[in-house]
């Protein structure tokens, strides 16, 4: 393995485990607020335990979040110099921004929520948190925004005495169409996470009888929740399938692993190839389905991968311009997958306690708690395949990812940083897996013990 | 004034006020298994920056990310051949981050002692690293034509900027210890007075010969200025805490770290990372930079925003400006 490889490697183990944290921050911060509002427009305490109980599983998430998010800030210069070069005067921007506008609003008002509980009027307290879950949503706009530049670049012009990128219009860029898709289909993934969080807790705890009314209902808003995003989710991404078909069509070739340009082009569910995925040896199709995903017609034409690399190779020189066709067409497949089976399961939970119904079956409650894995692993499989399958690019047709890596740094140096990372990441994972658990088993707070423990060192979500 | 000024100013400010804020809770940290002979003492700490530590981490990200939107050169050369040191910056970070989000999430002496180190180990790393990579920025590393750093680790280890370090973890502890008895009572209270007056020598001892060192090989006539008053500032801050005026001795110690951070950034000038290969490689605020229109936007953005980030953070000081005390329930 070289500084490159080891390089994307960090960045990629880095990233989808920061992106645990991220999407059930942002959910539940909406969440915990609505839970929070309900509280304070009916006075029923029931919401005040769900706002505290689920409040507290949000804060040890949230830590992780934000720690693993400091790297993220600095690993571009660190192992992508070249890259943050020749990019950074407009890739810079958005990145300042969210720093700016994001992490100062979501961690000082998130200070404030924690510890400003018996300080603020109640409403000043409930405003602490949705201003902080605004944070958490302006961040994830800034940061796509940025993403969606490597993704379409817009908005730039390459300066020929530099050879770098420099940005010509700020406002291109924040209404790259790339990211106004991009932003509700995350935004919303994002909400399944959570969700599926919420319902995953009440199922576990409903399953053995306990706090009925209080985990029936955030049992309810999950379900709800999760229905709904789930809809949203794939709305967007059915938009963002034609976009990138347009984009970036060696992407959308890659998902379906289609060499040949084909019209209709069927869409394979499953398949068995090769292991170098070039042949094809069993498969079950829809046909006409890529055509439409592609392009929004049955019968659309849409290009193969032996079209594309020949086109490519007129436009940009010689080069394999193919990402991994095994990664990129199964992670398609698994992000859509499990993405369908979290709405499956809402909608069969709300099925199942329509009406005032609490179900009394044992599979359901299992399921739900297995079904907490779906959308994270949706949401991996999801960053995996957008960016594995804009490979050999980091900047899509303007800058290779080979041509991003910093060239200072050596391969013992990258080894120390992966590994060090890779260790300490596992162990913080499974001990917030074992904190997560225990404080999701032990359930919701009792109010009258806490008011006696009023004490102002302590704070009511106390460190 | 041009923009690539305002912006060398702007990250100025940002890293001065990272120091500043994260500098006291940086101290807290590090003062934690010094200062707190029992759980409750230790509680109290932690929540004397409780609710803004996070905040305080935040001023580093913006500085960061400020740096990369607005001297791209900069942020790569910069973190590319500092890397090692970085790493133990971030790792630390992370590790002192959850421990305070953990500590208490189980009731164990023994588990709530393990995330203790981690916040002492994960203050005083970094209190220590950032001043050797401020010593090794101003003093210069070797640097290519390309802007690549062609040092190694132990380049960075020299005697210069490990004073440096020094000074920041001395600078950060002392600040730490007048938060501490600015805000707790009772015997903490007077346990971190005691503490900020036993190092007090030290710490004005190192800070001054660092910045005398400083001023003798990276000075500029205006950095007299702003060293003396440095150094004015705190034995002020000192001469304050000794008199048991807290909030003055606050003052003092934080002005100690504006002007100290002012110095480094005056003497850096027009550079932001001079070369000790040859000055024709050096990144000044001119090579570095981005283009016009980009430092254009982003001005906007920095004019219309800090003010408010400011504002507010200002006001969780304010809200949170009580005195933390031992109650009879937690005795």
């Amino acid at each position: 393995m070289d500084v490159l490889d080891l390089s994307r490697w960090q960045f990629g183990i880095t990233t989808v485990y920061h992106f645990i944290f991220v999407p059930l921050t942002i959910g539940m911060a909406l969440l915990v607020a609505s839970m929070q509002t309900a509280w304070h427009r009916t006075g029923n305490e029931t919401y005040l335990r769900m706002t505290k109980f689920f409040g507290k599983l949000f804060l040890i998430n949230f830590a992780m979040g934000v720690v693993t998010g400091i790297v993220q800030e600095f690993q571009f210069g660190m192992n992508w110099s070249d890259y943050s070069r020749f990019v950074g005067d407009i890739f810079g921007a958005p990145l300042a921004m969210e720093g700016l506008l994001a992490f100062f609003l979501e961690s000082t008002f998130l200070g404030l929520w924690i510890f400003g509980w018996n300080r603020l009027s109640p409403r000043l307290h409930l405003a602490t948190i949705w201003l902080a879950a605004i944070g958490t949503t302006l961040s994830a706009y800034f940061i796509l925004a940025a993403n969606s530049w490597m993704q379409h670049p817009v908005g730039y012009r390459i300066n020929p005495e530099t050879n770098r990128a420099e940005l010509t219009d700020i406002w291109a860029v924040l209404t790259n169409s790339t990211t106004l898709v991009t932003f509700p289909h995350v935004l919303f993934g994002a909400f399944i996470t959570a969700a599926g969080f919420l319902i995953g807790v009440s199922a576990w705890h409903l399953a053995r009888g306990r706090e009925v009314p209080l985990f029936r209902k955030a049992m309810r808003i999950g379900l709800a929740v999760s229905l709904a995003s789930g809809i949203a989710v794939a709305a967007t991404g059915d938009i963002q399938a034609r976009l990138m078909t347009e984009q970036q069509p060696m992407k959308m070739a890659a998902a379906e692993a289609l060499y040949e340009t084909s019209a209709p082009a069927s869409f394979s569910l499953f398949t068995l190839g090769t292991p170098d995925g070039s042949e094809e040896l069993w498969s079950l199709r829809v046909p006409n389905v890529l055509s439409f995903m592609a392009t929004g017609d049955f019968n659309g034409s849409v290009e193969g991968i032996n079209d594309l690399q020949k086109e490519y190779v007129a436009k940009y020189g010689p080069g394999d311009y193919r990402p991994s066709i095994p990664v990129t067409y199964w992670t398609f497949r698994l992000m859509i997958g499990f993405g369908a089976l979290a709405s499956l399961l809402a909608l069969v939970g709300l099925w199942l306690t329509r009406k005032g119904r609490t179900p009394n079956s044992r599979w359901f409650y299992r399921a739900a708690l297995a079904a907490m894995a779906l959308p994270f692993l949706a949401n991996a499989a999801g960053w995996i395949f957008t960016e594995m399958g804009r490979q050999p690019w980091s900047v899509y047709g303007v800058l290779r990812t080979a041509a991003s890596v910093s060239p200072g740094v050596d391969v013992t140096t990258v080894a120390i940083s992966l590994g060090a990372f890779t260790i300490v990441y596992a162990v913080l994972a499974a001990i917030t897996a074992v904190i997560m658990a225990r404080h999701a088993k032990a359930g919701p707070p009792d109010l009258t013990a806490q008011k006696e423990a009023a004490d102002p060192t302590i704070p009511a979500l106390t460190y | 004034m041009e923009l690539t000024t305002v912006w060398f100013v702007l990250i100025g400010v940002l890293w001065t006020g990272y120091f500043v804020l994260e500098g006291f809770d940086f101290g807290v940290g590090v003062l934690l298994p010094i200062l707190g002979r029992d759980n409750v003492d230790r509680r109290i700490m932690i929540n004397a920056i409780g609710p803004v530590w996070d905040g305080n981490e935040v001023w580093l990200l913006v500085a960061g990310g400020a740096t990369f939107a607005a001297f791209p050169e900069w942020y790569a050369t910069l973190f590319s051949g500092f890397y090692l040191p970085l790493l133990l910056i971030l790792l630390a970070l992370i590790i002192r981050g959850v421990a305070f989000e953990f500590r208490g999430k189980h009731d164990s002496d023994r588990w709530r002692r393990g995330w203790d180190q981690a916040i002492f180990w994960g203050s005083l790393l970094p209190a220590f690293l950032w001043g050797v990579a401020f010593g090794n920025i101003v003093a210069g590393v070797p640097i290519n034509a390309q802007h690549i750093y062609t040092g190694n680790l132990f380049t960075l280890l020299n005697p210069y900027a490990l004073l440096g370090g020094l000074v920041t973890l001395g600078l950060f502890l002392l600040h730490g210890a007048v938060f501490l008895s600015l805000k707790t009572g009772g015997d903490l209270r007077a346990r971190a007075r005691t503490l900020a007056l036993r190092i007090s020598p030290a710490v004005v001892a190192v800070a001054a010969a660092f910045l005398v060192i400083t001023q003798i090989m990276h000075g500029k006539p205006l950095t007299w200025a702003t060293t003396a008053l440095a150094a004015g500032a705190l034995i002020g801050g000192v001469v304050a805490a000794v008199r048991g005026r807290e909030g003055w001795a606050f003052a003092g110690t934080a002005i100690t770290i504006v002007l100290a951070t002012a110095t480094l950034f005056l003497d850096l000038w027009p550079n932001v990372m001079p070369s000790s290969t040859s000055a024709l490689y050096s990144l000044t605020v001119t090579n570095a930079a981005s283009s016009p229109y980009t430092l254009k936007v982003m001005t906007w953005v920095a004019a219309i925003f800090t003010p408010v980030v400011l504002g507010y953070q200002a006001w969780t000081y304010w809200v949170f400006r009580k005195r933390l005390t031992r109650t009879p329930a937690a005795q």
